[in-house]
């Protein structure tokens, strides 16, 4: 290779408001190919609106995107780009077989119909119209009309929302065989789970702009930290303001609760300039760190208390928040 | 990683019509119960019931009523036919299949043609079944009043192909043609295909003269009234212009929002 290959994605500055929503808020991002990347994030954090910018669904009030070098309209024109989008985009009244057909007959070249049934492993299904299909195998079909054209990039809008474990699980293992022959894929996903489990990057956005971006492992030490707990007098709150600032403190009934990267400053500074006894120091979870990194509000004490308990459910939690 | 490689512009030819799409537009069409229903039952059930006693008296103005209504059910087929095809477009939006052609290099312009190529398809197979049924049921005509009145009929659903997409495009109804339908019968009312214009009174007849079943209608039964007019040929150049300008406005509209 004479020269750096061209990012698969390459966004810079993008803007995008609806009304007084700002959804997107200064996101740059780039992907270079052969990546596989999650864009993980609650609900609302964006991260639709950012796909349909890389795709040229939607221009973005500022900022630029290109694909493979070229904008999102010659990207799609060339056959660089597909999706696999959350709903919709399918023709109810027509068979699986008939809609990669269809799909195929978009492009002036394609993968054979049979081949990107098989490897989406809906060929059994292939005779069944669409309307019959469940859920997974709906998007199973997606993903098989996303491979018709061969893309370089692959994007995935969180692509197993409503899917079962095994539904999960299988659309999982057909995007993995397919990303390892060398395809950029990057997913929007809300699961932590599948960020960690099926990605090479993790790109963590929340209100509308990247909060954190690294590997897997990266992500987890960023987030990972550990919390301290202390009984800390009132009077003495204000004292608090020493911590860095990169800490986030949170202060009820008498209880301090810290969260940091460096768990041994705070302790030193707890104990040697504060009246703070009966600390408590515990490593934070992947889920923790991930709510505590996208979450809209500050943890609430009550939800910090419940993360001692088994993870999942401060998350689901914060989630149900992010929802509402 | 590999190098990216140098890759063409993959837009389809002719922009993406093609057989393979046509064909499974046109089979869509086929297989869809109420299509069939609107484009070939409903007329035929009308000539049935209006033509099949009267097929052998005379009208008011002089021409046999078999054939009058013969030919005006047919172009009332052969819009309705039209005007359902044309409409999919409101159910094909409301299941995103809009949105994922935009992912695709198809042209808009070429998505419009087939639309409108199966759209005249599914209205020759209304001439067509109409004209059987009518010839089945005694009905008998020169055979240039067979080519003029089918091709009239046939070629001027294009207009209501166009009347289909601009409705398709400004309503995200999957019910589309539950208003259509009432709406295309009022209008072939208006146009005289239900009865003769001559018959309707002044102001009805010269409401009727505007309306966009009306031109085609009287061009259609020109070889049986041996009249013609140019402004019925005016009639039919100004609505086409009208629905494609609203459709293609509509579509514009339809495309920007996301």
């Amino acid at each position: 290779m004479t020269t750096a290959a061209v990012p698969a994605v390459h966004a810079t500055g993008l803007h995008k408001s609806f009304g007084k929503v700002r959804a997107v808020r200064g996101l740059d991002l780039t992907v270079q190919q052969g990546e596989v990347v999650a864009f993980l994030g609650p609900n609302g954090a964006g991260k639709t609106t950012t796909i349909d910018m890389i795709l040229g669904l939607s221009s973005p009030d500022r900022g630029e995107v290109s694909i493979f070098g070229h904008t999102p309209r010659g990207a799609i024109a060339r056959g660089q780009v597909a999706a696999v989008m959350q709903t919709g985009g399918l023709l109810r009244d027509i068979t699986v077989r008939e809609t990669v057909q269809l799909t195929a007959a978009m492009f002036d070249s394609s993968r054979p119909v049979e081949e990107v049934l098989t490897r989406a492993g809906i060929l059994d299904i292939a005779d069944r119209k669409v309307e019959k299909c469940s859920g997974g195998q709906q998007q199973r079909l997606r993903f098989a009309m996303a491979l018709v054209s061969d893309p370089g990039l692959l994007i995935l809008d969180e692509p197993t929302t409503g899917m079962d474990v095994a539904g999960r699980r299988d659309f999982w293992a057909a995007i993995r065989a397919d990303a390892s022959r060398g395809r950029t894929v990057i997913f929007a996903t809300h699961y932590l789970e599948e960020a960690d489990a099926y990605a090479d990057r993790i790109v963590l956005v929340r209100q509308g702009s990247i909060v954190a971006d690294g590997t897997a492992a990266q992500v987890k030490n960023l987030a990972s930290g550990r919390t301290v707990r202390a009984s800390l007098p009132a009077a003495e709150q204000g004292l608090l303001a020493g911590l860095p600032p990169t800490d986030r403190v949170e202060y009820d009934a008498g209880r301090v609760t810290i969260r940091t990267s460096d768990s041994d400053s705070v302790v030193r500074f707890l104990l040697n300039s504060t009246g703070a006894h009966d600390l408590e120091v515990v490593a934070n979870n992947l889920e923790e760190a991930f709510v505590a990194l996208t979450a809209d509000e500050p943890i609430t004490a009550d939800e910090v208390n419940t993360a001692d308990e088994p993870n999942t459910q401060a998350t689901q939690r914060a989630f149900e928040g992010d929802r509402a | 990683m590999t190098q990216v490689p140098a890759i063409q512009d993959r837009k389809p030819s002719a922009g993406g019509v093609n057989t393979t799409f046509l064909w499974i537009e046109i089979k869509r069409m086929l297989r869809n119960r109420r299509t069939i229903m609107f484009t070939v039952f409903m007329p035929a059930i009308f000539f049935f019931i209006f033509g099949l006693s009267n097929k052998d008296k005379l009208l008011p103005n002089g021409h046999s009523y078999g054939q009058y209504i013969l030919i005006s059910l047919t172009v009332y087929a052969a819009m309705t036919a039209a005007t359902g095809a044309g409409s999919q477009v409101a159910v094909e939006r409301a299941q995103g299949w809009s949105r994922q052609l935009r992912l695709t290099p198809l042209l808009p312009g070429a998505y419009i043609a087939v639309k409108a190529a199966a759209a005249l398809t599914l209205s020759f197979v209304a001439v067509i079944a109409q004209f059987i049924i009518g010839a089945a049921a005694g009905v008998t005509m020169d055979a240039q009043t067979w080519l003029v009145a089918g091709l009239t009929a046939w070629v001027g659903s294009l207009v209501f192909a166009a009347l289909g997409l601009f409705v398709g495009y400004l309503m995200p109804s999957q019910n589309v043609m539950q208003i259509l339908g009432p709406a295309l019968a009022i209008l072939a009312m208006l146009g005289g295909l239900f009865m003769p214009i001559e018959i309707m009174g002044d102001t009805f007849g010269q409401i009727a003269k505007f309306t966009p079943a009306y031109g085609i209608g009287q061009l259609a039964r020109s070889p049986i009234t041996g009249e013609f007019d140019v402004m019925w040929i005016v009639n039919v150049v100004v609505w086409l212009a009208l629905f494609v300008g609203g459709a293609a406005m509509a579509f514009r509209r339809d495309t920007q929002r996301v």
